[in-house]
């Protein structure tokens, strides 16, 4: 698509949902040690880690397997 | 709009953001200004700018065109209808999308790719002539700048109710990016960005989803808990209650539902709107023109998922009751507040910057929808066409540009009109009902009818649309009028909306297919690429079963009417 070089959209979602699953997980494990004062419904679950890491595998997948690669 | 703007001044906002979610949200839009940036380069021709090179894969093309009907409005207000009315706002997604985008993608693709036009209105001027381009670009230029109001009011809703911010604040800062980034790659930054904003949306919202279910106790726990606290209402069958217009909350019957919602309305937005048609246009060969709509309809299908079902399960979990609009007082949230109300009972630091983030994406793809399809009506169909005929490509890549600033532009005064209206979908099924409705009837009969000549689909076009917007004066004039028009006394808003457009349709349709009887025809050597049986379609038949477009349509038809018996 639109010559050599191009990069694909595939490439940013991967790096956004990377740096989306890096953020959200690292979050979710200080959420551990510093529970918040008014914590959502479910906390106990502690979504924020498991989808951070759902986020950072998907980013992942994506980001590796449309790194631009020079020829 | 001055009481609405103290309205949220003075409103106390549902939470606050961490700085975890502040950077989720920067990251998304350092993200959308760097892909136009970077695709400014690959955008020098006007097809390059208008049509994205027409290289688009049926997947980008497919998840673009579904992306681009996925504004905050989609999110919002039908979350928000599903609080009120139920599963049968599920409707909107299945019997309302899924068989036009199928005939889209099977029947009526080959006609729009092969006549390698640039748009809509530019395949009404192949095949009726230019006073039916005229006023197809006209009345769908006006409708592209209304609904990005509609769109914007619904983002600067969401930001008002959760965050506090301005309201005049959210609408500039969104608006510009958009501007910006369409300005700077055109269509191809469009749809890449949609298919960026898809993904997040997705990612953003389904998280409500997944943990309503397990704090209702899976769908039978929420059924159950919505029978018990909503008692004689049934808010969880698709069709069981459409025998009656008093049978459901919606106030609206089968037929409405079916011939109004699933024919008309339906066919005339997903195969006529040039918003989400020129993202299939952008597609390579015809075969991925004709997979993106299939695609799309598979994940289309799949969206009550993030959409209805948080709608369901505050009926189920949320502890307070909410209102319409015209009965919210002080401490009362509304129906258009129930995504945000879900994102606050679920969703912690980061996690709520995703969420918000999912409906600033949502808010900004169907923006950047309306804004680039609005630049290229406006710049092959209106000034190129009336204005200037004979200038560069550069010149209408330049005009097309600053036609994006300025569409952005008449798009937020817009969205301060749109605040006086009560109640936000309604108001977009009538402006449905005015453009897309009969212009449906002028386009498929002109695709399917060698005999339909270029008087017949004008007036046709002319008096359909007339008809539309005369019956909403008349209902506006007379509410009594409403039994007429939906052909019962019970019947309420939503029907009036369905039934507006069937008549519509059926008035284009009898005018067009008449004033074609008494005018002279084009001769068939003019229509070919433009109508069925002067056209020749390119076989398939060499392609394995698994690559047929046709294949995957029936696949999804199956699967869409064994979703509709589930939940009958």
């Amino acid at each position: 698509m639109h010559g050599p070089g191009f990069i694909s959209i595939w490439f940013f979602i991967g790096v956004l949902l990377s740096a989306y699953g890096v953020l959200i997980t690292v979050t979710g494990f200080y959420e551990l040690g510093s529970p918040p004062a008014n914590p959502p419904v479910l906390f106990n679950l502690h979504a924020t880690i498991w989808w951070g890491m759902v986020l950072l595998a998907i980013g992942l997948v994506y980001f590796i397997r449309f790194l631009p690669r020079k020829k | 709009m001055p009481s609405l703007v103290a309205a949220a001044i003075s409103s106390e906002k549902l939470l606050s953001l961490s700085p975890v979610d502040l950077l989720v949200i920067v990251l998304y839009f350092v993200m959308v200004l760097g892909i136009g940036f970077y695709l400014k380069r690959y955008t020098k021709t006007g097809e390059d700018f208008f049509l994205a090179g027409r290289d688009m894969s049926a997947w980008i093309a497919g998840l673009s065109f579904v992306a681009a009907n996925l504004g905050s409005l989609e999110l919002m207000g039908w979350a928000a209808s599903a609080y009120q009315y139920g599963i049968l706002a599920t409707h909107w997604y299945w019997i309302g999308a899924i068989p036009a985008m199928l005939f889209l993608g099977v029947v009526m693709m080959p006609f729009y790719y092969i006549s390698r036009t640039h748009s809509v209105p530019g395949y009404l001027q192949l095949r009726y002539g230019e006073p039916a381009r005229a006023l197809s670009a006209i009345s769908f230029g006006l409708m592209t700048v209304l609904m990005s109001g509609i769109n914007m009011f619904s983002m600067a809703l969401v930001m008002k109710i959760i965050l506090g911010w301005d309201i005049n604040f959210s609408i500039w800062v969104s608006s510009i990016t958009v501007a910006a980034y369409v300005f700077l790659g055109g269509l191809l930054s469009a749809i890449f960005n949609e298919v960026l904003q898809f993904f997040l949306i997705w990612l953003g919202a389904i998280i409500i989803s997944v943990l309503g279910l397990v704090e209702a106790g899976g769908w039978s726990g929420m059924v159950h808990r919505i029978h018990e606290r909503w008692p004689g209402q049934d808010y969880t069958h698709l069709w069981s209650g459409l025998g009656s217009f008093t049978a459901n909350p919606m106030g609206i019957n089968w037929a409405g539902i079916v011939l109004g919602l699933g024919f008309v309305i339906s066919f005339g937005y997903w195969t006529t709107d040039f918003l989400v048609v020129q993202r299939v246009l952008s597609a390579r060969d015809l075969r991925s023109a004709k997979m993106a709509p299939i695609i799309g309809s598979i994940f289309k299908m799949a969206l009550p998922f993030i959409v209805i079902l948080p709608g369901l399960l505050a009926l189920a979990v949320l502890p307070e009751k909410l209102v319409g609009e015209s009965q919210a007082g002080a401490g009362a949230h509304t129906y258009n507040e129930v995504l945000p109300l879900m994102l606050a009972r679920y969703c912690g630091p980061g996690l709520l910057g995703l969420g918000i983030t999912a409906l600033i994406a949502g808010f900004m793809s169907g923006m950047a929808g309306n804004v680039s399809a609005f630049a290229t009506v406006w710049t092959y169909d209106i000034y190129r066409a009336f204005m200037r005929r004979d200038a560069s490509d550069s010149h209408y890549v330049s005009v097309g540009r600053w036609c994006t600033v300025l569409g952005v532009l008449v798009s937020i005064g817009t969205a301060y009109l749109v605040m006086q209206f009560l109640s936000i979908m309604d108001y977009v099924q009538a402006l449905f009902s005015f453009f897309i409705a009969p212009l449906f009837g002028t386009v498929i009969l002109g695709m399917l009818w060698k005999r339909a000549t270029p008087a017949g689909g004008f007036w046709g076009l002319l008096t359909g649309t007339l008809a539309s917007i005369g019956m909403f004066a008349w209902v506006k004039g007379d509410p009594s009028a409403l039994r007429y028009i939906a052909l019962s006394p019970h019947a309420k808003d939503m029907a009036e909306n369905m039934y507006r457009a069937l008549w519509s349709w059926i008035i284009c349709v009898i005018v067009t297919v008449v004033v074609s009887l008494a005018t002279k025809p084009k001769p068939e050597s003019q229509l070919a690429g433009l109508v069925y049986g002067a056209t020749e379609i390119p076989s398939e038949g060499h392609l394995p079963l698994f690559k047929r477009p046709l294949f995957w349509a029936c696949v999804v038809i199956v699967i869409f009417f064994v979703l509709n018996i589930i939940f009958w």
